[in-house]
């Protein structure tokens, strides 16, 4: 395929969603209101004022009318966008859940924000990885190209033939929401081959169904059952839409994961999200000093890239994990999964947890902490307090 | 159009897909129609739509789905609905 050069734009992360957005011509918006996202909204507002987007957009009362309003716009056909963030996204998860199961393609962006209590506006993944039992397909952004580039192709991948279920885009709060960055954006007619019409309802008026039914146990684990396939099934198709993507943009999409100095790595650090781009600088520093360290960021966490995970780290000395995010009782979220891809192979993992409510991590932390484990000196858990 | 995957929860309407409610009634409404005015509020209330019209105008309550929930009694301005105990 043709690769027309982009227009380079000087944008910040919640600008650069809602001109993706903006190009991928949604008909049906829902507005509510929460920090960090506020301004991708307000910016969407705009573009439908000035009729550069010809959408409808509902300013609801609520976050769970939100995701409920263009939940049945997205069921009678039409293409939808939201965004939100931390308590936004809690109070959405009742319509989540309704979403996923029913398998409705929808788009929404999620700005990452620590939780409450104690409050905080600042970022961390709690609020994102929280949702991911949701039946959504979850990817994270590390800036703001790829929030731009990672909204596009939710669209398509939403709604595939194969697929059909929401998508949520990831990024993180102030950290890309706010930071202006150099943007290549797409032409608007390049977007709209890439993305074209959405070609089918899950309902037909001619031939009424019920949306959402009450359904007898056999029915209810045949459709859970159902939906588990659909989320394998993605991961393929996932693939292949970045590879389309890769194509007609110029720019690398490496696929669930990205790999940065890791195929002859003996140390990998684990990532996801803004961070990687710290970790990165950790990596190239170590390389100068000749230490064989790699990054692996993980772009797409649910479904959850298990067999490259497991291809990347397998005969790794030692793997470290990165989680702004932290299942109480348990462990660090993005750890726990990558000790499940490793399961059954002798390769140890060290949780590095950090970054909570804001809290500034740098190049240098996680430089330590790999320098700790490259010595063997690093706890099993190690928290950046 | 494409055909939509297996599993997407979409349910098709037909009478009584959901089990026959009536059978869930522990108080069965009875209209006197000698006290019936046909002022037809026990129709409009009625939350399951199980009161019908007939052609004469008088409601009818179709005891294979109403669940007894007593609310045509309790709005009939006549007292004319009467709850009675369901009787095996």
């Amino acid at each position: 395929m043709q690769v027309t050069k982009g227009v380079v734009k000087a944008l910040v992360g919640n600008h650069a969603v809602a001109y993706a957005v903006k190009q991928a011509k949604p008909q049906v918006l829902a507005v509510y209101p929460i920090t960090p996202q506020t301004t991708m909204l307000e910016k969407l507002s705009e573009y439908v004022d000035r009729g550069e987007l010809k959408a409808r957009l509902i300013r609801v009362e609520s976050e769970h009318s939100a995701l409920a309003s263009i939940y049945g716009a997205a069921v009678a056909g039409a293409r939808v966008f939201t965004a939100t963030a931390s308590q936004g996204l809690l109070y959405m998860t009742e319509m989540l859940y309704w979403a996923g199961g029913q398998r409705v393609p929808i788009v929404a962006a999620v700005a990452t924000r620590a939780l409450a209590s104690p409050w905080s506006i600042l970022d961390d993944h709690q609020d994102f990885m929280s949702k991911r039992d949701a039946i959504w397909i979850q990817m994270m952004a590390e800036n703001v190209q790829e929030a731009y580039d990672l909204t596009i192709q939710a669209f398509r991948i939403s709604e595939h033939e194969n697929v059909v279920l929401p998508v949520m885009m990831g990024f993180d709060g102030f950290i890309l929401t706010h930071t202006m960055e150099r943007v290549e954006v797409l032409h608007d007619s390049v977007v709209d081959s890439f993305i074209p019409p959405r070609k089918f309802n899950l309902v037909d008026f001619t031939d009424p169904v019920g949306v959402g039914p009450v359904a007898p146990p056999e029915d209810y684990i045949r459709m859970r059952f159902e939906a588990k396939k659909a989320m394998e099934r993605s991961k393929r198709v996932i693939k292949e839409i970045f590879r389309e993507y890769e194509d007609i943009s110029g720019r690398p999409q490496h696929g669930l994961v990205e790999c940065f100095m890791c195929r002859d790595a003996d140390y990998v650090v684990v990532s996801m999200g803004a961070w990687s781009g710290d970790a990165r600088v950790a990596v190239e520093r170590l390389r100068e000093r000749g230490a064989k360290v790699g990054l692996l960021k993980v772009r797409v966490f649910r479904p959850f890239p298990f067999e490259e995970v497991r291809d990347y780290l397998r005969d790794c000395k030692g793997v470290l994990v990165m989680d702004r995010a932290y299942s109480f009782g348990s462990g660090g979220i993005l750890a726990n999964e990558v000790k499940v891809s490793l399961y059954g192979h002798n390769v140890p993992v060290h949780s590095l947890v950090g970054g909570l409510g804001g809290m500034d991590v740098r190049p240098l932390h996680i430089q330590t902490a790999l320098e700790n484990l490259m010595e063997g000196k690093l706890e099993e858990e190690r928290w950046l307090l | 159009m494409i055909n939509l995957p297996p599993g997407v929860p979409l349910a098709r309407p037909s009478l009584g897909s959901s089990g026959q409610t009536g059978t869930w009634r522990v108080l069965r409404p009875v209209i006197h129609y000698d006290k019936c005015t046909k002022c037809r509020l026990c129709f409009f209330y009625c939350v399951e739509n199980t009161i019908d019209l007939e052609p004469n105008m008088f409601p009818k309550i179709d005891y294979q789905y109403c669940k007894g929930c007593g609310v045509c009694a309790q709005v009939c301005p006549t007292a004319a609905i009467e709850m009675m105990r369901e009787v095996k």
